[in-house]
């Protein structure tokens, strides 16, 4: 039995840095030079450099005139208490849900106080689902195409343009499945953002 | 449910059953040593490593020193990989700070990646350095797939083989499935996760400004290349908390496709090279159709649930499937499928909250979990575990008609079925006395997430994950407490040491008996009748073990939310 300490420990450290180093730090250098965008993280950058976020990363949206992301889950560390956590929507250093189970009550009352706010603002539609439930990574780029058409007539307000004008962004932006079949028709809300900042100003 | 929820789980399925013929030819290519592309390059290297550790390749051990070899190499993985979560805070390659992990979930973190179980009790982005993610995870992701798909081989063996006392060589096994199998596929997995959107970096976190002025920190790291190997070596432990649910771990639908694919594709194609190895592929696809029939099953059942949604939330006039915890690029569908691939398998990996799901559409990958993980199941792991229910079902069937057992001209004997019963019931052995002695602890329970059954569900779930090291988990258990740490990281072991050291010694002994010739008498194993009663025997032997903590935890739920009681907590 002894003998087979040698081809232990040997083949385990081989092993270990081709797999460990050799494998992750080459493919850190052919991703870096062939697709360097996507490996940075699809950042977001205005025109002085500035990152403003990632394309695949949700952000806070409270403001009347852009359209809401979904609720967010995460939590940062309590700086007055480093074993609490407080609340901080797309925390985007520590991703996670709610992890509420389909009966528990916290669950059912934060849904009805989301809704009752909700349809307070667009009497004239049922509130979409994922308005007002929550991420499994709290980070949730994107809405449903329902969901943004719902906050159409709120955010062309407050913008004070067209709701037509709002519309026809939301459904240029839409995501279709891939290949016609594959996931969900979304939209992502910082890409939506960004473009109503560009239209112009009526 | 929608016609095109439909359409996504039969294109799945067919891209899957699609692999297992060209995948299943190359692995057994590689493990019987013929030639492969790969071999002009590939070759050398190998023969380079053997060299350096003093291995010779043509000797090949006993099922003893196989297995021995093993543990050594497990061993040795828990001191490097313990070593490097206690010493990250001195070590380069952390950009963003983190300091040592403490013991106890150093022990659970270290436990749970050299067994294949992936349990996160860690935070990833907020408690791991890159070079803990890279020389820790990484490489005991590609080792411990790399050890099932070896034992897998080795139990193989045990069948094609006639009169001799090995099983191969660890070593050669080891290192080729390593070199030749996984490492291939996971440089073009990684390109093509780049492409979809993972990051792959050196560089520290990103600061951010968003559109509404307030700072952003955006986690990045060395993800693609672990999360491809995290996929297709059933591992499942998240570089990201969230796992795959974040969008740096699965951009889009497409990679969520495709990780889905790579979960399924090396334990599906592991059943064409036991075809191939005892020269009947017949033999290979009877057991993929035991395990697809489960499947299908269970993607119904969680599928329709979750469509059919929270009834309590309709109640509030929210219309539509179930979406807490579940990411609006995958939708129910791509979720509820996700969940039972991940639970069929031994992955793990989530990308929706499983805790968050329905009564009954959480109870399907809990059942899938408590079965074994033998629907496709781990690497290599999926194959011996339905292996050891097809000798029980062998025997049961020998019994009914008073006639020694036989399975592939192999006489299965009382030491072959006490040892198949061993391994069974190990695992609720783990699952449900472990749930039993969480209950009796006050600050155990307390850490649950969620009041009433949920709770339950929860702990139920937990010990259920790691005794069959699948990994994922009821989320909201805090489970980074010493007590969960050090118990749930015991299950570990017990789940994975005491499942394969009886196989190995079934495998040992099986290698050693003659091969019989077919007679009439024979009860033919690639037959419909097969399928059937080994299925009998797996919904039996399951569903009598863990029916009773079923109706405490997600059937007693399922009551409740059509009654739309809420429970609250305290």
């Amino acid at each position: 039995m002894l003998k087979q300490i040698r081809p232990a420990l040997v083949i385990l450290v081989v092993l270990t840095v081709v797999t460990g180093l050799i494998y992750p730090l080459a493919m850190t250098g052919i991703a870096g030079v062939m697709m360097p965008r996507q490996a940075e993280g699809s950042l977001v950058v205005d025109e002085s450099g500035k990152v403003l976020g990632s394309d695949l990363i949700g952000q806070v949206f409270t403001k009347e005139i852009y359209f809401h992301g979904r609720p967010s889950a995460t939590t940062a560390p309590d700086p007055k208490d480093a074993t609490k956590t407080v609340p901080a929507p797309y925390n985007a250093a520590n991703s996670g849900g709610s992890n509420y189970g389909p009966t528990n009550k916290a669950l059912i009352d934060r849904v009805k106080d989301d809704t009752i706010k909700l349809q307070a603002e667009n009497p004239n539609a049922p509130v979409p689902q994922d308005l007002v439930t929550t991420s499994g990574s709290g980070l949730d780029p994107d809405i449903t195409p329902e969901a943004a058409l719902f906050q159409v007539p709120r955010v062309a307000k407050a913008r004070k343009i067209s709701e037509d004008e709002v519309r026809a962004l939301v459904t240029g932006l839409v995501q279709g499945r891939t290949l016609g079949l594959i996931g969900e028709p979304r939209v992502n809300v910082l890409a939506l953002n960004m473009a109503l900042d560009k239209l112009p100003k009526s | 449910m929608t016609a095109n929820g439909w359409i996504q789980i039969i294109l799945y399925c067919a891209v899957v059953l699609a692999l297992v013929k060209p995948l299943g030819a190359y692995m057994t290519a590689v493990f019987t040593g013929e030639r492969t592309f790969l071999t002009p390059v590939l070759r050398p290297v190998e023969r380079v490593f053997y060299k350096v550790a003093g291995v010779d390749e043509k000797q090949e051990q006993h099922w003893l020193g196989y297995t021995f070899a093993m543990l050594l190499f497990h061993i040795g993985g828990f001191v490097i990989l313990y070593a490097l979560l206690r010493l990250q805070g001195l070590l380069p390659f952390n950009p963003a700070g983190q300091g040592a992990v403490e013991e106890g979930l150093s022990f659970n973190t270290a436990t749970s990646f050299i067994t294949n179980t992936n349990w996160q009790a860690y935070g990833g982005e907020s408690t791991l350095s890159y070079l803990t993610q890279m020389l820790g995870l990484t490489h005991q992701n590609f080792l411990s797939a790399a050890t099932g798909i070896a034992m897998a081989i080795a139990v193989i063996r045990g069948f094609s083989r006639a009169s001799v006392l090995t099983l191969g060589s660890f070593w050669v096994d080891v290192t080729r499935a390593t070199l030749y199998i996984l490492l291939p596929l996971c440089i073009v997995f990684t390109l093509f996760l780049v492409w979809q959107g993972i990051p792959q970096t050196l560089g520290a976190y990103v600061e951010a400004t968003t559109l509404e002025g307030a700072k952003q920190t955006i986690a990045v790291g060395p993800v693609a290349s672990q999360i491809a190997i995290k996929m297709l070596g059933t591992n499942g432990g998240g570089f990201f908390n969230a796992n795959a649910a974040h969008p740096f771990e699965n951009p889009t639908a497409l990679s969520n496709f495709v990780q889905m694919i790579s979960i399924f594709a090396i334990g599906a194609a592991l059943t064409n090279v036991f075809g191939r190895m005892v020269k009947d592929e017949r033999q290979g696809w009877a057991i993929l159709s035991i395990m697809g029939v489960l499947f299908v099953a269970g993607v119904a059942v969680t599928y329709a649930a979750e469509a059919a949604g929270n009834p309590i939330l309709h109640g509030l006039g929210i219309v539509g499937g179930n979406m807490e915890g579940k990411e609006v690029r995958f939708g129910v569908l791509a979720s509820s499928l996700f969940a039972v691939i991940t639970t069929a398998a031994s992955c793990g990996a989530v990308n929706a909250m499983h805790d968050s799901f329905t009564a009954l559409g959480g109870m399907i990958p809990l059942i899938n979990m408590q079965l074994g993980e033998i629907i496709i199941g781990g690497v290599g792991s999926g194959l011996y575990g339905m292996i050891v229910f097809v000798i029980v079902a062998i025997f049961v069937a020998g019994l009914m008609v008073g006639r020694t057992p036989e399975y592939l001209g192999k006489k299965i004997e009382a030491k072959e079925v006490k040892m198949a019963m061993l391994a069974i019931l190990c695992l609720p052995v783990v699952m449900l006395g472990g749930t039993a002695v969480a209950l009796g602890v006050s600050s155990a329970v307390s850490a649950t997430g969620n009041p009433g059954p949920h709770g339950f569900s929860e702990i139920l779930y937990a010990f259920t994950s790691v005794a069959a090291n699948n990994g994922s988990a009821f989320g909201g258990l805090s489970a980074n407490t010493m007590f969960y740490n050090v118990v749930l990281g015991i299950g570990m072991l017990v789940g994975r040491m005491f499942v394969i050291v009886p196989v190995m010694a079934i495998a040992g002994g099986l290698a050693a008996k003659k091969t019989l010739a077919p007679s009439a008498g024979t009860f033919p194993t690639t037959g419909p009748l097969f399928v059937g009663l080994v299925m009998g025997v797996i919904l039996i032997v399951g569903g009598l073990t863990f029916f009773p903590a079923l109706a405490l935890g997600p059937i007693v739920e399922h009551l409740a939310t059509a009654a739309g009681q809420t429970f609250a907590g305290s």
